[in-house]
């Protein structure tokens, strides 16, 4: 009973929290309750065992995206978000949207089947713990798309470069 | 542990192709030459050298991820030709346009490297990341003109369009995976074969084909093009109308012949709406225009939609036509857009009345293109068009082609228009051209192309297919 109870609080958290940060009036307000969102979405990747993501969310989103964010407001005019409406008027085709994309996933999940497992059973995981399992694969099997989303992660840094080079 | 190294025969040209890039980067910053022009002819032989070497690296590699065949090959093949023929004519019309930094020719080259991973990759993820290797590359050229604000927001647009289809094209990816519990396409196609179709596998189908369309600027899918292919400077537009859209072909090709193979009457009636929709919007709405490059922009489209009719066919003639419209595509869309930059101003429509008065040989050429494009015999274009609408009329979709051709005639209205004003209008101010023989040499590889295609298809695309086949 006690992990239903510690499951439900969470999700229940991670919604409202969604929805306050959305409704904030202050960006730097959201971005802080989105650092609280991500804490909570970690948890809840506990839950599934999958500790390594879990990691990864604190540190990648809690920690660079979020700085990230931080950035693009500084350019924002703060006073200027301040008396703007926060929603624009299409908001309601917004909720439509995303209602009949939650009805699409509740009706379809069942459908849905879990991947092979592989040699990686679950005493193996928790012998090898997921850190090293994830490390594995990625370096042996995967090889070939972790090399091509470096040469992404390259073309984003000298894109960076070539629009924000002084004009000689 | 004992790790075996991976067959790497087969991904040479992709490598060798980042390898290279990656040290353009580098040697860039320690040149101190003016111009930038070695990079480019550098970049040139490596794409010939890649060229040479794509039939002889054939193979299945990385667990059956990453395939080497003779379809990824002619695929990379036209990928290859559009990418010597954009730095052909991007030479001195970077330097006039402001926007020549080394990094140019390095985008191209990884937006090149990113199509030929699409087009061998057999599996959705790699297949994605490849598509996302283009995409940035793209989303970067199309906005390299710093200064100028249409770039600007071409650039901006095509990111936040390109990025919302990658993130639906993901979606369906995902749920694909949910359903059939495996990412590889020829897994994916063993489990469909014995699976019923569930509404679930059709809207990961969709998602997909939304995503597809969006990269070859199907319609509805098209809103972006006009605005990308006016902002982006005209070289980047010319790359845009050949590389993406082959790139894109590539894939539908290889999921849908494929994965969802047994799923074929569904798709084939979305793509049929497609189509139509696409020939529709891409003609009627290039009549109207008054930018010479909008007007690219829309005759891209329709001949996407063209191109398509190859896929809705289902077979194997089709998609040899489908492969065959490209090559061919290729050349004569490259043509125009050569001439386009030759001119000092080819934007707009009105710059060309006259241009047989001061400029006769250019207007002959620019003639010769217009005629392909339109598909006008003993042109290139005409031949392409022919090989597509017969495998789908053998395919039995002969009303789909009766309306392919009525919209295939309204398109010679705009064409014509230009023709018209060379030869017919008179002249308003003498255009000033800038002639360097690098963009002489692509429009002449282009014209002869054009017409040794229109007058011994036979010969050349069967040699084509017999070298990457």
């Amino acid at each position: 009973m006690l992990p239903q109870i510690i499951f439900g609080y969470f999700a229940i958290v991670t919604i409202v929290l969604s929805l306050v940060i959305i409704t904030r009036k202050n960006p730097v307000h959201s971005v802080l309750w989105m650092l609280v969102l991500f804490f909570h979405i970690a948890a809840i990747y506990l839950f599934l065992n999958a500790e390594f993501i879990a990691a990864v969310q604190v540190i990648l989103y809690a920690g660079a995206v979020l700085v990230l964010f931080l950035f693009v407001i500084m350019m924002l005019n703060l006073k200027e978000e301040l008396s703007s409406e926060r929603f624009i008027g299409e908001w309601p085709i917004g909720v439509a949207l995303g209602l009949s994309i939650l009805l699409f996933i509740f009706f379809s999940i069942a459908k849905l089947a879990p991947g092979p497992l592989g040699k990686f059973t679950i005493e193996l995981i928790q012998k090898e713990t997921h850190t090293k399992a994830i490390g594995k694969v990625l370096y042996t099997e995967y090889i070939l798309p972790f090399e091509v989303a470096s040469l992404i992660l390259l073309i984003a840094i000298v894109g960076a470069m070539v629009l924000a080079k002084k004009r000689t | 542990m004992n790790i075996p190294l991976p067959d790497l025969t087969p991904i040479i040209p992709e490598i060798i192709m980042s390898i290279v890039t990656c040290a353009l980067l580098t040697v860039e910053v320690f040149v101190k030459d003016k111009t930038k022009d070695f990079l480019g002819i550098i970049c040139i032989g490596t794409a010939l050298a890649v060229m040479y070497m794509i039939p002889m690296s054939q193979g299945v590699t990385f667990g059956g991820m990453f395939i080497s065949d003779g379809y990824s090959s002619y695929f990379k093949f036209i990928f290859l030709i559009s990418l010597i023929l954009t730095i052909l004519i991007s030479f001195k019309f970077i330097q006039r346009e402001d926007a020549e930094f080394g990094e140019y020719y390095s985008l191209l080259m990884f937006a090149t490297a990113g199509m030929m991973i699409m087009a061998s990759s057999a599996d959705l993820i790699l297949l994605y990341l490849g598509l996302e290797l283009m995409a940035l590359s793209t989303y970067i050229l199309a906005g390299i003109k710093r200064h100028d604000t249409r770039s600007n927001e071409a650039a901006l647009k095509y990111f936040l369009l390109g990025a919302f289809s990658s993130a639906i094209l993901l979606f369906g990816i995902s749920l694909t995976y949910g359903l059939t519990t495996s990412t590889n396409i020829y897994q994916i196609a063993e489990h469909l074969k014995q699976g019923e179709t569930s509404i679930t596998l059709l809207i990961a189908m969709i998602m997909i084909i939304c995503a597809f369309a969006f990269k070859i600027a199907s319609a509805p899918f098209h809103m972006w093009a006009p605005d990308v292919y006016q902002g982006a400077p005209t070289s980047v537009t010319a790359f845009f109308s050949v590389g993406p859209k082959a790139a894109g072909f590539a894939v539908i090709g290889r999921v849908f012949f494929i994965a969802f193979e047994s799923l074929q009457m569904d798709w084939t009636a979305i793509l049929i709406g497609l189509a139509i929709l696409t020939m529709a919007v891409g003609n009627i709405l290039a009549i109207v225009q008054t930018n010479m490059k909008r007007m690219l922009a829309y005759s891209s489209i329709a001949h996407a939609g063209y191109a398509l009719l190859g896929i809705i066919a289902g077979t194997t003639e089709g998609l040899n036509a489908v492969m065959t419209y490209l090559l061919i595509y290729a050349f004569m869309n490259m043509g125009a857009f050569a001439i386009v930059i030759l001119l000092e101003k080819g934007e707009n429509i009105k710059d060309y009345n006259g241009l047989s008065k001061s400029h006769p040989l250019v207007a002959a050429m620019m003639l010769v293109f217009m005629f392909s494009l339109t598909g006008i015999p003993p042109t290139a274009g005409f031949i392409g068009k022919f090989n597509i609408f017969m495998a789908a009329i053998n395919a039995g979709y002969t009303w789909v082609v009766v309306v392919a051709v009525c919209f295939s005639a309204i398109s010679a209205y705009y064409y014509m228009r230009i023709v018209m004003n060379m030869f017919m209008k008179p002249m308003e101010a003498e255009a000033k051209i800038y002639p360097n023989p690098a963009n002489g040499a692509a429009l002449l590889i282009s014209l002869l192309m054009v017409f040794i295609i229109g007058i011994m298809p036979s010969v050349v695309i069967g040699y084509t297919f017999q070298m990457f086949m």
